[in-house]
């Protein structure tokens, strides 16, 4: 039973909150990030990923540097979070196509419009892409990721072939969970093969 | 006159960037809300997607309420969502306002499009007013029996939501048992564990206050209800089977063919992919066997894989939850996962909070067999960058070599560790030699070689210094500088800042002293002197007792500084079995990962619907009842179990009205209310009588003896009786008093008395009572004969009582 959701960046700015329940007070988000970042307990340096201020548990993971955050006041099994965390981060970047600061602050209505559905006075409804397909109707904004150069000699070399996957290929998640049960045992899975070559001047490699 | 729009515009540039273009968008908003141009809806759009975000970041756009109201006539669904979010967030600012919407709203319950239906429920549900709620009602009960399953799917949480606001709402209108027919005949899973959750919540909450609802709640957990659940769990989405899981750990199966049943059909839900289904199941399989201890057994082997799998799948902060659970399950069966250790290694770039439970494991697991290659293991550990890791896996050393008996390997490591030249390894290490050299004091020899060579210089931390002044006044036959390094270590006493150091200086010279009394006598003196002019109390104290008892005799000192010591064969202990125990109950929740029962980190109004069981702070006596179940139903041979929670049993029954029945009485178990007195109608006795020795003795020898009997005792008095106490605090609650008692068991004497009621007439009793052939013989004298077969009768009734419960 979820409290709030929130999405902070590194810097603890508020991306994305959602507050479910109005149990917990507005400025969590707050607590959490200072927390988080001064963490000096018991001579670790990490935070770890569930821990508890006043009553109130904190979850958090991190994905690609953004933190995504869950509070709750009841003593819920916290696989449950995490992995609720894990696969709203999966469901966000299926949707939008590549997940950044950037790609979620343009698209936050359709953000707000996913948490909405995925997530309802706490409970979690369904974390199936295709399910939600048919409750969401918002259009996301895809953002460039070909402007993301690797970094290295080749780099110039490689401007063209960055190509992101588009379509199906997007929206279309590895785990299935159709309502009413498995029909067929089917997974998609996506085979990236790369080849490092070097070629000698006459074309032998 | 200039317009208002400019003035308003011409406002400095300096104000926060909220309140110009706040006003600009009103406008914009009032312009589009009457047009109906085609373009309309996509810069609709566009303003609102603005108000969206200026609401996010924090700025205050509640005054374009009204317009937003206007412009939310509209048919396309993704304006609607938008302008139902920004009213949710601030109908509770604006309640009059917020009842605008509400004809929208409910117009939109009944629109064509399901999708709408779902959301304008929603959105009704979420404003959270309270005069609004009468509106609630028909829109929720018609969502309820609403064909589409969306719509009914919100509805269900819009009950919920109602309740919150308005408990006696929600029930007037009978929409529990609505849920509860929703609960077990809807075809949708998503509805049926939305009315699951609903439910629980809903009757916990009023479980307080309303017997049925608690009676419902019981309902829940009986076989019926749980078996048409478990039947579908394989429709339901992975979410809604961790919540079914976790009212199957509630249930309780009359038999055990019913175990095996469970078992068998929960079986495939150990290879599901979410870490939480695995871990619901597994929480089942636990509770479900724990009275059969072989099934147990075998539960734990086969949950072995998918929890190892678990770990290492996923990211770092899933595989934390599964490793807390493992870590639980390792400590509380070891042997079984004593092959498994290679899991427990750690990996480079693990965070610390990972390494740190894998370390405790690899310590729990330790026996003989792998006791070697887990050691090697720790001692690349502890040349780690990471300083606290590798502390904990010198200390993890320590610990697996004080359980092992075999430790000859683990002794040259830790040797090895002392010329590492590192500080912090070095501190961990002489810690943990002490520890090594007071259990196994034969390794002296070997460990006073490595350490007489480490400069004290060397050894800054207060906890190693201490440990190696410990060894040197120890060992100081052995060692031959001891004396020297400790009269520097003397003279540098105003520089020692730590109290504990002085005072281990302290005793460390003492005990050099006796063993090598020319070399130390000024380094005696010394310390003596600075000790006693020190600061600290416990120093101050400590020297100057040790000056005191020197200059009284110095044999006598030696005796009590350094006597001849035994290997100490246990170290202190940890957590109490009976947390780690009610931990272990509330498996597959967050009192793993903090290690602390649940009570000891939720508010109260937080505990419901996932704990049906109270803590300890309830003292009813149904919770007694139920604790002395769920405790007959852990089979433990751990003696040590029974006994506690039978402790917590006696302090609560000590708690409650009686002290009378006090820690002594074992079977006073929960007992009910203070027996009632249970004299004859005939024969009262005066509670509060009085008689001095003297009287009695008078007495005692005037009076004949007017009956004597011999009762016999059952079994549970002999049983209670193991000392007299208890016999006379029974006795004094039925107003016979005791003068005096004594005896050793077999063989008990007492002398009791009593007083008639308002009278002063007197009653004397002789009782001797023979414990092993379970009899009793009374002597009765009376100052009144013609009542005393009356008070005997009392007596014997009042002794028949005695070990009853």
């Amino acid at each position: 039973m979820i409290s709030q959701f929130f999405v902070l960046s590194q810097r603890g700015d508020n991306i994305v909150f959602r507050d479910y329940r109005s149990e917990v007070a507005k400025g969590s988000a707050e607590i959490f990030f200072r927390k988080v970042k001064f963490w000096k307990e018991d001579g670790q340096e990490e935070a770890p990923p569930v821990f508890n201020v006043d009553g109130v548990n904190y979850f958090h993971v991190k994905v690609v540097g953004l933190l995504f955050v869950a509070t709750t006041r009841v003593n819920v099994s916290p696989s449950l979070v995490l992995e609720l965390l894990q696969r709203i981060a999966r469901v966000i970047k299926d949707y939008l196509g590549v997940l950044s600061e950037d790609s979620l602050r343009k698209n936050f209505v359709l953000v707000y419009e996913l948490l909405d559905e995925v997530i309802d006075f706490g409970y979690v409804q369904t974390t199936s892409t295709e399910v939600l397909k048919s409750y969401v109707f918002n259009e996301p904004i895809v953002i460039d990721a070909a402007r993301l150069q690797p970094l290295g000699p080749a780099a110039i070399f490689m401007q063209g072939t960055t190509k992101r996957m588009p379509g199906t290929a997007v929206t279309k998640s590895v785990v299935a969970n159709e309502p009413g049960g498995r029909k067929r045992e089917e997974i998609f899975v996506d085979i990236i093969e790369k080849i490092s070559v070097t070629f000698s001047s006459s074309g032998i490699y | 006159m200039a317009p208002p729009a400019q003035s308003q515009r011409s406002q400095s540039p300096s104000q926060p960037s909220g309140k110009s273009e706040v006003s600009d968008l009103k406008l914009q908003l009032r312009q589009l809300a009457g047009s109906r141009a085609p373009g309309v809806d996509d810069s609709k759009r566009e303003l609102f997607k603005k108000v969206i975000s200026y609401m996010t970041i924090g700025i205050d756009v509640s005054s374009l309420f009204g317009e937003m109201v206007m412009c939310s006539t509209t048919s396309d669904i993704v304006l609607k969502k938008m302008c139902y979010l920004y009213v949710g967030n601030y109908a509770k600012v604006n309640p009059d306002l917020a009842l605008l919407t509400i004809n929208f709203l409910q117009r939109d319950c009944h629109d064509q499009d399901p999708m709408i239906r779902g959301l304008a429920l929603r959105s009704l549900c979420s404003l959270r007013v309270a005069n609004l709620v009468e509106y609630l009602v028909g829109p929720l009960g018609s969502g309820l029996k609403d064909s589409n399953s969306y719509v009914r799917m919100v509805a269900v949480i819009g009950v919920l939501k109602l309740y919150h606001i308005s408990a006696s709402t929600c029930v007037d209108a009978d929409f529990p048992s609505t849920l509860k027919h929703l609960m077990l005949n809807d075809s949708d899973t998503q509805v049926v564990a939305n009315c699951l959750s609903s439910l629980q919540e809903i009757w916990s909450a009023e479980a307080s206050t309303s017997e049925e609802a608690s009676r419902e709640r019981e309902a829940l957990i009986s076989k019926p209800v749980i078996y048409y659940l478990l039947n579908r769990i394989k429709e339901f989405s992975e979410w809604a089977q961790c919540l079914v899981l976790e009212l199957v750990t509630k249930y309780v199966p009359s038999e055990s063919s019913e175990i095996f049943d469970i078992m068998n059909l929960l079986e495939d839900r150990l290879q599901h992919a979410n870490g939480a289904v695995v871990l619901a199941t597994v929480k089942v399989f636990l509770q479900l066997t724990l009275s059969m201890t072989d099934v147990h057994q075998q539960v734990y082997e086969r949950i072995k894989a998918p929890l190892l799998t678990l770990v290492s799948s996923g990211s770092p902060e899933q595989s934390y939850a599964v490793l807390s659970h493992l870590h639980l399950l390792v400590m509380r069966a070891p042997y079984v996962f004593s092959s498994d250790y290679k899991h427990f290694y750690c990996q480079y770039n693990e965070p610390s909070y990972v390494k740190r439970l894998k370390l405790e494991m690899l310590t729990a697991v330790a026996n003989e067999s792998n006791t070697y290659e887990i050691v090697t293991e720790l001692c690349e550990y502890a040349a780690n960058v990471d300083i606290p890791i590798a502390r904990e896996s010198i200390r993890a050393v320590g610990k697996i070599a004080l359980q092992q008996y075999d430790v000859n390997a683990i002794v040259d490591r830790l040797l090895q560790f002392l010329e590492m030249e590192k500080d912090y390894v070095t501190a961990e290490a002489l810690v943990l030699v002490k520890d090594l050299l007071r259990k196994y004091p034969q390794w002296s020899h070997d460990c006073i070689a490595v350490v007489g060579n480490i400069s004290s210089k060397n050894v800054q931390e207060p906890k190693a210094k201490a440990a190696l002044i410990w060894m040197l006044g120890e060992y100081s036959q052995d060692m031959q500088d001891a004396p020297y390094i400790l009269e520097s270590l003397v003279e540098n006493w105003d520089e020692e800042h730590s109290a504990e150091v002085r005072l281990h200086l302290l005793t460390a010279v003492m005990k050099c002293f006796f063993k090598r009394p020319p070399e130390t006598q000024s380094a005696l003196g010394a310390a003596l002197a600075a000790g006693v002019a020190d600061f600290h109390q416990d120093v101050h104290d400590r020297a100057l007792f040790y000056y005191r008892i020197l200059r009284y005799n110095v044999s006598v000192a030696e005796r009590v500084v350094n006597p001849p010591k035994q290997a100490v064969s246990v170290f202190a202990d940890t957590q109490s079995s009976e947390i780690k125990d009610r931990i272990f109950d509330e498996f597959n929740s967050l009192s793993v990962l903090y290690q602390k029962p649940s009570y000891m980190f939720t508010d109260k109004e937080h505990r419901g619907p996932l704990e049906f069981a109270d803590e300890l702070g309830n003292l009813s006596i149904g919770e007694a009842a139920d604790n002395v179940v769920s405790s007959q139903r852990v089979e433990e041979n751990d003696k040590d179990l029974l006994l506690t929670t039978a402790e917590k049993e006696e302090t609560r029954a000590g708690h409650s009205q009686q002290a009378s029945f006090g820690i002594d009485d074992l079977l006073g178990l929960g007992m009910p209310a203070v027996p009632n007195v249970p004299s004859p109608p005939q024969l009262k006795l005066n509670t509060k009588a009085a008689l001095d020795p003297s009287t009695f003795q008078q007495k005692w020898r005037q009076l004949p003896i007017a009956l004597s009997q011999e009762l016999s005792l059952s079994p549970q008095a002999v049983a209670a009786l193991t000392a007299p106490q208890a016999l006379l605090r029974h006795m004094q609650s039925h107003s016979i008093h005791c003068i005096a008692s004594g005896g050793q068991s077999p063989n008990f004497k007492f002398f009791f008395f009593a007083q008639k009621y308002e009278e002063s007439s007197n009653y004397l009793v002789e009782c001797i009572i023979n414990t092993s052939s379970g009899k009793a013989q009374v002597k009765v004298k009376a100052d009144d004969q013609s009542t005393s077969q009356a008070f005997s009768t009392l007596f014997e009734s009042a002794l028949s009582k005695f070990g009853t419960p």
